[in-house]
């Protein structure tokens, strides 16, 4: 299996398209960071003294998206460009009975092809978690303390199952339509379905189930349908997710009523009881990567090679 | 022991029987052809001695390995060539021979000792360093050759392995293949419609239309089995004053037809004439250039038995 992923790996960055995705990160990352620094510099007072790291991450200014959100949009296309052609691309070339008659385990090549693809993104995200904070201790002139880096760490770790979903999934396609091309479309149908058009229509089908709400209950309860229906969505478990960990002050997610927040000190949440908030979303990203690794690893088992 | 062996192997897709009943055996050594059209179950067979494709039925065993439970052990053994094989087109020739030996655990010393012999050898050391992106159609083929040869393998399954070639890189490329047989005892499984150098290399051949196989042997045995009746042909061709020759020629006993063929006469006996001919060629003061029984080609035999079927 190392052979196979130590190919990949290298495939990957030496091609041109890691070059180009690496480049559209890297710029949107770095510009989204400093924008973002620039207004907490402006407004130092508003901004509060702890996790001003945090902030640099989440904050968006100018009407540009945070880096977050950029990471949010363009994480599913990094994973697609990954993996749509990891299997059909070999069955296009042809290449893929050759290397089945070697002496591998059938296995191996899908493990080490995955295993290529997540470790590619983990140097991506890595690389731009080093820069955000290189960036940062120069707009703000302090290093990130601890707890920051900590939160940070977890956000990459999110973020690498994020797009590893994207990854098993696009893999997913081109091993079960094996037409390069066909499997790249039908990722990106399902990614923009799954980031732009599931939220829109939790909202409509929210709007149905609970019809016009007067009472503030009744408020919260179609949210709470809104955001449940949102969740079959891994954009918004994992925009959920990076929103509690990137946010200590943040303690529920979606709407609350005043009783219910009543009381509550405005102090932050300790990093553990933000990761148990968030423990539902964690998990289910890494169940979905799981499930659609394990269907693609299935089918690739069974499958008969013929080219 | 034979090395390949199948054994009533039978592959089944939903509607449609690609192979049926199919039994077969290769020796060490041996270089078996495989013949057939387009669509009778070639490649389906070699999917299945390769582990690649399960059979529905039947017993196959490589080298003594069951393919579909002992994959692994039989492709150390086994090298495959594919009817179009295709490499990664960014890499260049010897990086993709690389990788393959890696596949195959070959250690980095060894594994560029042999590439560099196997590239001389199909003569692409010129190009093996450029992309394979820039390769025509028959330097793949040759880099494929290569590439099957680079685990050393004991047997060699070839689909197509002359398809693309020009006749000279062709004839190479079997001349190469039929000297590892004898020099290293490697048995050869070779699936090609280049029906005359089929004929020349291999040692036995076997027919496979419709998923069966319909005939198997040495391709003069099958030649006198399939054209029994021809067995006392021979063709003549002499110079001379040829007065009267053909007469005379129709007149010997046993000779019962004569036609005209080109510069000579094609003779249909019912027993051996040949003294008898040359005798009257030299009496009539005519000289003999050439006075051959007709061998049946593959050609013939494969049509004859293709039709049949």
């Amino acid at each position: 299996m190392s052979v196979v992923f130590w190919k990949e790996l290298a495939d990957h960055f030496s091609s041109r398209r890691f070059m180009i995705l690496l480049a559209i990160i890297v710029l949107t990352g770095v510009w989204a960071v400093y924008a973002a620094g620039q207004s907490i510099r402006q407004d130092a007072e508003s901004a509060p003294a702890e996790y001003v790291f945090l902030l640099l991450l989440t904050s968006q200014s100018g009407g540009l998206l945070s880096l977050t959100s950029f990471l949010a949009l363009l994480g599913p296309l990094v994973g697609i460009m990954l993996g749509f052609d990891a299997i059909s691309g070999e069955y296009a070339r042809g290449t893929l009975s050759r290397v089945l008659s070697q002496p591998i385990y059938r296995d191996s090549l899908i493990n080490g092809k995955f295993l290529a693809g997540l470790a590619t993104v983990s140097a991506l995200w890595a690389s731009i978690l080093l820069l955000v904070i290189g960036l940062g201790i120069v707009l703000v002139g302090f290093p990130p303390n601890p707890e920051e880096l900590w939160r940070m760490l977890i956000f990459t770790v999110i973020g690498i199952i994020y797009v590893g979903f994207w990854l098993a999934l696009a893999m997913l396609f081109s091993l079960f339509l094996q037409r390069t091309v066909t499997a790249a479309l039908a990722s990106l149908a399902l990614w923009l379905f799954l980031a732009i058009f599931t939220p829109l229509i939790a909202q409509i089908v929210a709007g149905m189930i609970v019809p016009d709400p007067t009472a503030p209950e009744e408020v919260v309860r179609q949210t709470d349908v809104a955001s449940m229906i949102g969740r079959v969505s891994p954009t918004t478990l994992y925009e959920e997710s990076v929103q509690i960990i990137l946010n200590p002050t943040a303690r529920v997610l979606g709407a609350a009523l005043q009783e219910q927040t009543q009381g509550i000190l405005l102090t932050p949440l300790a990093l553990s009881q933000s990761l148990l908030l968030i423990l539902p979303q964690f998990t289910t990203l890494i169940a979905i990567v799981a499930a659609c690794f394990a269907i693609c690893y299935i089918k690739f088992m069974r499958t008969e090679i013929r080219a | 022991m034979p090395v390949i062996e199948t054994e009533n192997l039978t592959k089944r897709y939903r509607d449609l029987i690609a192979v049926n009943g199919l039994s077969f055996g290769v020796e060490q050594g041996e270089i078996f052809g495989f013949l057939g059209p387009n669509g009778a179950g070639k490649t389906t067979t070699i999917l299945m001695l390769l582990g690649l494709t399960e059979p529905s039925g039947g017993r196959v065993r490589v080298c003594g390995f069951d393919p579909s439970r002992q994959a692994l052990e039989v492709k150390k053994r086994v090298g495959y060539l594919p009817e179009n094989p295709g490499f990664y087109d960014d890499l260049s020739g010897r990086e993709n021979l690389r990788y393959i030996a890696r596949l195959n655990r070959i250690d980095e010393d060894e594994a560029s000792r042999r590439i560099g012999a196997l590239l001389e050898q199909v003569g692409m050391t010129k190009d093996s360093g450029r992309n394979v992106k820039e390769y025509s159609r028959g330097m793949k083929q040759r880099l494929g050759i290569a590439e099957v040869l680079v685990k050393e393998p004991q047997v060699l399954i070839l689909d197509e392995p002359t398809l693309g070639l020009d006749p000279d890189g062709a004839a190479r490329i079997l001349e190469l293949i039929t000297g590892l047989s004898r020099e290293r005892g490697l048995t050869v499984l070779l699936s090609s419609h280049m029906l005359h150098q089929v004929q020349q290399m291999c040692h036995r051949v076997g027919i496979i239309v419709g998923g069966k196989m319909i005939a198997a042997g040495a391709v003069d045995k099958l030649g006198s089995a399939a054209f029994e009746e021809r067995r006392w042909n021979f063709f003549i061709e002499c110079a001379g004053r040829s007065d009267g020759i053909e007469s005379d020629l129709a007149a010997l006993p046993g000779v019962q037809g004569i036609e005209r063929r080109g510069k000579g006469y094609y003779l249909r006996c019912d027993r051996d004439v040949r003294p008898e001919v040359a005798a009257l060629v030299v009496n009539k003061g005519m000289s003999l250039f050439q006075l051959r029984s007709e061998d049946t080609t593959l050609e013939e035999i494969y049509l004859k038995y293709f039709r049949e079927a």
